[in-house]
């Protein structure tokens, strides 16, 4: 089997790639995708914790389960609100948004 | 021995597609990249012999989450399309590049010189029973989830109508 620091170093660069896209970018939906890398990151360690080092429980699954479906309601809720801001402010870069009231 | 040649398939897919996720100007491409980043995950998952946590990937990722980002591409933006709007700005990708690879070296030390008891090396390669899984998922006793998963099907319901009520468009007064 591969040794589990490999999973680390692999989930590590996945979420630190997430995190300079989402510096990076100004388009709010490119943002959006950024910060899905970087749940997927936190999912691969929590299955490699469970299945590697503890791998008569299943703690890390389940965790890893909610948490698809919680990213999965988290991202149609962003691509709602960002619809309704391209809607009201006619651009879908975060700059645009000057006051969250208008 | 097929392991790791599996995963290091699977580590450059990830990572490649990943960095060509976030560098890309086009967000149809980083929408398409993300779809690759995604199996890749999901196959980790396989290779870890979670075979019913790579198909919820599968179907609820790359197969859900990904059709919803490619509808609000096609619905939101003609110009970030044709690639005209988004540029790069060279201070910010910078200090972007730094954090990052303080973070990330930061991240990795920590981990690679931490010692684990690697329980799991020892465990042959049989995958989780379903019969075990969903067991686990409904059942009501000590480490089983069924308010979890109560709780998360509430969740995603209030989000589904949440995400109708703000997308709707206002009706004319």
């Amino acid at each position: 089997m591969v040794p589990v620091q490999y999973y680390f170093v692999l989930s590590a660069l996945l979420f630190f790639i997430g995190v300079f896209g989402f510096i990076t970018r100004r388009n709010l939906i490119a943002m959006l995708i950024s910060v899905e890398l970087i749940l997927n990151a936190v999912d691969i360690n929590f299955a490699v914790f469970n299945r590697l080092l503890f791998p008569s429980s299943m703690e890390g699954m389940f965790m890893t389960l909610f948490s698809i479906g919680v990213s999965a309601a988290e991202s149609a809720v962003a691509i709602a609100i960002i619809i309704n801001v391209y809607r009201n402010f006619k651009s879908d870069s975060v700059d645009s948004i000057k006051n969250m009231k208008w | 021995m097929a392991n790791s040649i599996m995963f290091c398939i699977l580590a450059v897919v990830i990572l490649g597609s990943a960095v060509m996720c976030v560098t890309t100007t086009r967000i149809m491409r980083a929408a398409t990249f993300m779809l690759f980043v995604l199996f890749g995950v999901a196959g980790l998952y396989f290779l870890l012999d979670y075979t019913y946590l790579g198909a919820a990937q599968i179907s609820v990722y790359a197969g859900g989450v990904t059709m919803i980002y490619v509808f609000a591409i096609q619905l939101v933006s003609k110009r970030t399309l044709q690639g005209l709007t988004e540029r790069m700005k060279g201070s910010r990708i910078l200090w972007g590049g730094l954090l990052a690879l303080i973070g990330c070296v930061t991240v990795i030390l920590v981990l690679w010189k931490n010692q684990y008891v690697m329980a799991g090396m020892m465990t042959p390669d049989v995958e989780v029973p379903m019969k075990d899984i969903g067991q686990a998922l409904v059942g009501a006793g000590k480490y089983e989830y069924v308010l979890a998963f109560e709780f998360i099907s509430l969740f995603l319901l209030a989000c589904i109508i949440g995400g109708l009520m703000v997308a709707r468009k206002e009706d004319n007064k």
